[in-house]
């Protein structure tokens, strides 16, 4: 009972000291949404027909079953990334589905329905070639793995391996597809290109080889694409020199029979590789003889192997994609061919025939934001009456999954391209267009009294009217339960809530596409595919103007480049809309070596964007008179840096009033020695509200708050463990000035660094203790500020005080950011992304090099946490509750209208988007507040002061009376 | 010279102190002093070595320091902004484990006067630069391709009488990062300098700035601390009593029968209180 009674006491202790959301909190200001990156295979569940599965593994290797109804996840796993947890192949066979990872690693087998690992198996090493199921009688009952040098049979019941095999002549042959039709042998089939194939026999029962022979085909210098097996074991090539197929049949060791496709009727597009794509809708049995044929990038056609002849059965021109689907014993081929501008035609066709089914038509609209379409995935399932009803997911080149049902209705769309977020901006949304109305009459010029007063009334007239009718509406949704109010969100009702918490999130992504999405529910607003954008490139998201300036529509600019030629473009987009502006962007024929935004703006309130070339010329974008005019006058107080990290070199330049510019200072690491990993500046658009620190004794240490200071981090190239280290060096980007170097010894990245304020937190690997640290640094001017009224890089001769403090932190980390707040008053966390899923808020308190070692009355005072050399790690400091978020890569974070109000997004695979309050909501009252209990003692307070005045005044009167 | 000494010792810093901070002091060009017996050219400049760790000093003179690896410390000053930089001193760097680098300098000519002064009059800046060059090494090939540059505004040179401070960093290895040049006082205020003679000599504090080793985690420290508290709480903790020790749940126990007691009298209303504390 005593320690029932301690449980008690404990929790209240523990529950007063909460700083994570309540229960009844969850979901209600955060969302999360979870990708699976670009889909690699799919493949629908067919074991019943009332199955709403699709299988997907893609490129971010992840294997995941989505829910065909709704496109929800219905379970999905991440493995390792890199080449480590690549998925090579994914075959479906019933309710299991067998994937090799990791370059023939590993075998795993999956129970689709529940998401479950049957089995897996680790495969000897050897790269990765081909899987294929591999029946006998009808019954599918092994995987055969193919390497390069060995071919090996699992068993699909257990994984345990049936017989491996080395294959003949590997070192010469390359060894890539393998192949068998349930009749009791394997084949496996290698090229040595431009000469021969090579098929080896394996008998399925032992391993044996039955037969090997080689075939005569010097044109040929591709299987995979060029080659399939047809029909009744009819390996059919392409020739693209003598643009013919080649058939030749595995199981009677004979001559090739070569059919010109001219003779057939069919011609090929100049430079274009014909694709040969078979079907085998059954491992157990044999492949169809129909295949498909794509003689262009918009042209196939369906042919058929009959009696050793090749019949044409249909030629579908235009066609963008063709595929095959089955269902049951029928198979179909499903055709997607343009119909206008905005709309292609899906079309059935029976493959037996070449018949188009009827009533089979769906009609895919192409968004015009969105890119071309590049893969079909087929549903194909048998109706009541027998005939093929189907379902498709396209897979269009902006990684965009839809699933679309007859006759066109579109069941859902996941945007798998918000996998790969690159970088983020946080935009204000604009006013309503009541405010907008307000604004607008200050804008406008005087026209005498009488209008002006007119106008007034007229615009609070307005402002009363959309009061009114929000009471109206608050009334009328107060009456509704909450589960029926829906909040919409459309372009049209974008608009700034009161605490500006609701902002529009401007994300781009790898693929380069880019999304507005509303932070308040998560939903995409806009979209915006660029085409052309490279393989490669780096992303720069810069806000040129803000939506401040009404009624100058805000101002996105994003410039794209390509890492290996430097080139670049710029893509000038609203953020609200998404729509490409009418301003033409520069073409810039020089690659461009750094784009800086300067706080200058023209006469559209557009800050100016200086663009560096590799001849060091400077354009500046908006290049108007008004713009090169403030140029010119600023430009001996414009100064840049430029970091070479191949060479190890910074160096400071300043304009010139011509926009050329003049080397002014230089700093060059030696990469022998060690190699510049990261380079970070301050956010420029944070606030620091108080200028130092009160000591215990009441005097101040002022910080030293250094605009232009950058962080830099170096690791050693001598990646030994005794030897390897980690530099940071803070460096003036003005005046070039090393203000403080430092080596973490015996450590080694990855670094993670936040640069803020006074300070600089980084994070490394101590390769001695096998542990990961944290450091901090912080600056201070010292007990009096050396010019208290402004801060110049150019005036500052003495070096501020330096204190450095390290501590253990027990787990790994995957990003890093610090939370920001309107006014810099609310004390600081660090957001810590953890490997594990969890976004950690830790208070900047704990990273403070002033922590003592031992506890003076003074420090007690200051509030200082003793020194203790590890970080803590609370369950209730994780953010995200149970909302992992799978992978972070970056978390960004915007101050709110409230100041105890940090946005936060933490982006990887999925998105998670919350607020946090470092020190609490100090500004606004508790979700729970009592209004009812507070208005009620106000009224009584109110009657009862009333009836107590009236009661005094009888009593005076009586006793004036007396 | 009072003064400068004093001077030097307050920009020592507290992060530089495994460096070493020298000083390239003027021959004192007042008439009052003396000038030294050593029948030295006047225009060559005196080295006067501070050592930051004790103060002592340790005077040597340029022809002892000579057979050292000399680099040029090179200036520009143009009021067009294009760079041409000319010979300002040398930085003698001596071989020898320990990094010592001293500085020996030229004055500037009365044209470099008149046109530092132009410089400083339409806002130019003052560059320096030194060869990449390793302090640590005997190698022969000691310097490397390219330079160091560094800057500060022209008008604070003037204004400052020539008083500078460089600092040469290295990195691990004792190679050259970077240098810089603060002046002191570091503002342009615009005031006039009249005396030609305040032009004439460099007045520089010269130091090297090698990395500091950032410190790891403080495990033994921590752990002696809890150490030694666990011992001072240890001790009495084992001759408390039975009740001293367990006073915790017994006191609990004896409330909580007290006041189910007196909730059976009462009908409970005691309890609604506890729970609700639990709650947030």
């Amino acid at each position: 009972m005593a320690e029932l009674i301690l449980l008690l006491l404990r929790c209240s202790v523990l529950f007063s000291a909460v700083h994570a959301v309540f229960e009844d909190q969850v979901g209600k200001f955060d969302w999360r949404q979870q990708y699976v990156g670009n889909v690699r295979f799919a493949h629908f569940d067919n074991q019943i027909q009332s199955s709403k599965k699709v299988l997907v593994a893609t490129d971010d290797n992840v294997f995941a079953a989505i829910n065909t109804r709704t496109g929800e996840l219905f379970w999905r796993h991440v493995d390792k990334n890199g080449p480590e947890g690549s998925i090579d192949a994914l075959l479906l066979q019933g309710q299991d589905a067998i994937m090799v990872v990791g370059d023939g690693r590993l075998l795993r087998s999956w129970d689709v329905n529940v998401g479950g690992l049957n089995w897996e198996t680790v495969l000897d090493s050897g790269s990765f070639q081909s899987a294929s199921l591999v029946g006998q009688q009808d019954h599918v009952r092994y995987v055969a793995v193919l390497k390069k040098a060995a071919i090996s049979l699992h068993y699909l019941s257990n994984g345990h391996q049936k017989w491996i095999e080395n294959l003949p002549e590997s070192d010469t042959v390359d060894y890539q597809s393998v192949y068998s039709d349930g009749t009791g042998e394997v084949f496996v089939l290698g090229l040595v290109p431009n000469s021969h194939i090579t098929v080896v026999v394996y008998s399925l029962d032992d391993g044996e080889i039955l037969k090997q022979f080689t075939v005569d085909c010097p044109w040929l210098s591709e299987l995979l694409s060029s080659c399939s097996v047809i029909g009744r074991g009819m390996l059919t090539c392409v020739d693209l020199l003598s643009l013919s197929l080649n058939m030749f049949d595995l199981h009677s060791d004979s001559e090739m029979n070569r059919v010109s496709l001219e003779s057939i009727g069919l011609e090929v597009s100049p430079s274009f590789r014909p694709l040969l794509v078979s079907t085998q809708p059954n491992a157990a049995r044999a492949p169809l003889s129909e295949f498909l044929l794509q003689m262009g990038p918009d042209q196939h056609v369906l042919l058929q192997l009959h009696m050793g002849q090749i019949l044409t059965l249909r030629d579908f021109k235009p066609a963008m994609l063709a595929s095959f689907a089955t269902s049951g014993e029928k198979t179909v081929v499903a055709v997607m061919s343009p119909k206008n501008q905005t709309a292609s035609s899906i079309n059935l066709f029976s493959a037996e025939t070449g018949r188009r089914l009827l009533d089979t038509t769906l009609i895919f609209t192409m968004d015009p934001n969105g890119g071309k379409p590049v893969q079909l995935y087929v549903q194909a399932f048998l109706k009541k009456d027998d005939s093929v009803g189907y379902r498709v997911m396209v897979q269009t080149e902006d990684h965009q999954l839809t699933f679309i049902q007859q006759p066109g209705r579109v069941m859902w769309t996941r945007e798998e391209a918000l996998s790969d977020v690159v970088t983020m901006e946080m935009v204000d949304l604009p006013l309503t267009a009541t405010q907008a109305e307000l604004e607008g009459e200050f804008g406008k010029k005087a026209d005498g009294l009488l209008s002006m007063v007119l106008k007034r009334l007229s615009s609070q007239l307005i402002l009363v009217q959309a009061w009114a009718t929000h009471l109206w509406k608050l009334f009328y949704d107060a009456r509704k339960p909450r589960s029926q109010v829906k909040n919409e969100v459309t372009i049209e009702n974008l608009s700034r809530d009161d605490f500006n918490l609701q902002k529009m999130m401007v994300m781009v992504t790898a693929s380069g596409k880019l999304f507005g999405i509303d932070s308040k529910t998560g939903t995409i607003v806009w979209k915006h595919y660029l085409e052309n954008v490279p393989l490669n490139a780096a992303f720069n998201l810069m806000v040129q103007r803000t939506t401040a300036h009404f009624p100058h529509p805000p101002q996105c600019t994003l410039l794209i480049k390509d890492k290996d030629t430097g080139l670049a473009m710029l893509h000038v987009f609203n953020p609200i809309f998404g729509k490409k502006s009418h301003i033409s962007p520069p073409l810039l024929p020089q690659p461009i070596l750094q784009s800086l935004l300067l706080p200058l703006m023209d006469q559209d309130y557009a800050k100016v964007l200086l663009l560096v070339d590799d001849q060091y010329k400077v354009s500046a974008f908006p290049s108007s008179k008004n713009v090169l005019q403030q140029l010119q006058e600023m430009a001996s107080s414009i100064f840049f840096y430029l970091v070479d990290a191949e060479q190890g070199r910074l160096s400071g330049y300043r304009l010139r009033t011509d926009l050329s510019t003049e080397l002014i200072w230089e700093v060059v690491l030696p990469t022998e020695v060690q190699k510049i990993v990261s380079v970070k500046e301050k956010k420029a658009n944070e606030h620091v509200h108080s200028q130092g620190r009160v000591m215990g004794d009441r005097s101040v240490l002022y910080k030293y708050l250094n605009p232009n200071l950058l962080a830099l981090v170096t690791e050693s190239t001598d990646q030994h463990q005794e030897r390897s280290f980690v530099g940071i060096f803070l460096i003036d980007g003005i005046t070039g000035r090393i203000i403080h170097e430092a080596v973490q010894r015996k450590a080694r990245g990855p670094v993670h660094i936040v640069h803020s304020e006074n300070w600089v937190v980084y994070e490394y690997w101590s390769t001695k203790s096998r542990r990961v640290e944290f450091s901090v640094i912080e600056l201070y001017e010292g007990m009096e500020l050396y010019n208290s009224s402004v801060f110049s890089s150019l005036d500052r001769p003495l070096a501020p005080q330096v204190l450095h403090q390290s501590y253990i932190f027990p787990s790994a980390v995957s990003a890093m950011e610090a939370t920001m707040t309107e006014k810099g008053i609310t004390s600081r966390h660090l957001l810590i992304g953890l490997p594990s899923g969890g976004i950690l808020s830790l208070p900047k308190m704990f990273l403070d090099p002033r922590r003592p070692e031992i506890l003076s009355e003074q420090s007690r005072e200051e509030n200082l946490i003793p020194y203790a050399p590890e970080l803590p790690i609370r369950t209730e400091w994780f953010i995200n509750y149970n909302q992992s978020v799978s992978r972070v890569r970056g978390i960004h974070t915007a101050p709110s209208g409230l100041e105890s109000t940090c946005l936060v997004v933490a982006y990887g695979l999925d998105i998670y988007q919350t607020r946090v309050y470092p020190s609490k909501q100090f500004d606004v009252l508790k979700d729970d507040y009592d209004y009812m209990l507070i208005s009620s003692v106000l009224l009584a307070l109110f009657f009862a002061t009333m009836i107590s005045k009236r009661l005094a005044e009888v009593k005076l009167l009586n006793r004036a009376w007396r | 010279m009072d003064r400068e000494q004093f001077s030097a010792g307050e920009h020592i810093k507290p992060g530089i102190t495994r460096g070493r901070s020298y000083r390239a002091r003027p021959r004192p060009m007042e008439k009052k002093q003396p000038i030294s017996d050593r029948g030295q050219d006047p225009r060559r400049l005196e080295l006067c070595l501070v050592n930051s760790n004790n103060g002592r000093r340790i005077g040597e003179t340029l022809d002892a320091e000579l057979s050292g690896y000399s680099v040029p410390l090179e200036h520009s000053f143009e009021t067009d902004d294009v760079t041409n930089f000319r010979v300002r001193g040398a930085l003698i760097l001596k071989p020898g484990r320990e990094q010592s680098v001293s500085l020996s300098q030229n004055q500037l000519s009365e044209e470099d006067r008149i046109r530092l002064k132009e410089v400083a009059a339409v806002d130019g800046l003052y560059k320096i630069r030194v060869p990449r060059v390793s302090l640590q090494s005997d190698r022969a090939e000691r310097a490397m391709e390219g330079h160091l540059t560094a800057f500060v505004r022209a008008c604070a040179m003037v204004e400052s009488h020539l008083s500078d401070v460089l600092t040469l960093h290295t990195d691990v290895s004792g190679v050259l990062i970077g240098v810089s040049i603060v002046t002191l006082p570091g503002a342009c205020r615009g005031t006039e300098v009249e005396d030609e003679v305040d032009l004439e000599t460099f007045n520089t504090t010269l130091s090297v700035m090698a990395p500091i080793s950032a410190p790891g985690p403080e495990t033994a420290l921590f752990l002696e601390r809890l150490e030694q508290e666990t011992e001072k709480k240890g001790k009495p903790q084992e001759q408390k009593s039975f009740f001293a020790k367990y006073w915790m749940y017994i006191v609990p126990l004896v409330l909580f029968l007290m006041m189910s007691g007196a909730q059976d009298q009462s009908g409970g209303g005691g309890g609604g209180g506890a729970a609700n504390g639990g709650g947030r």
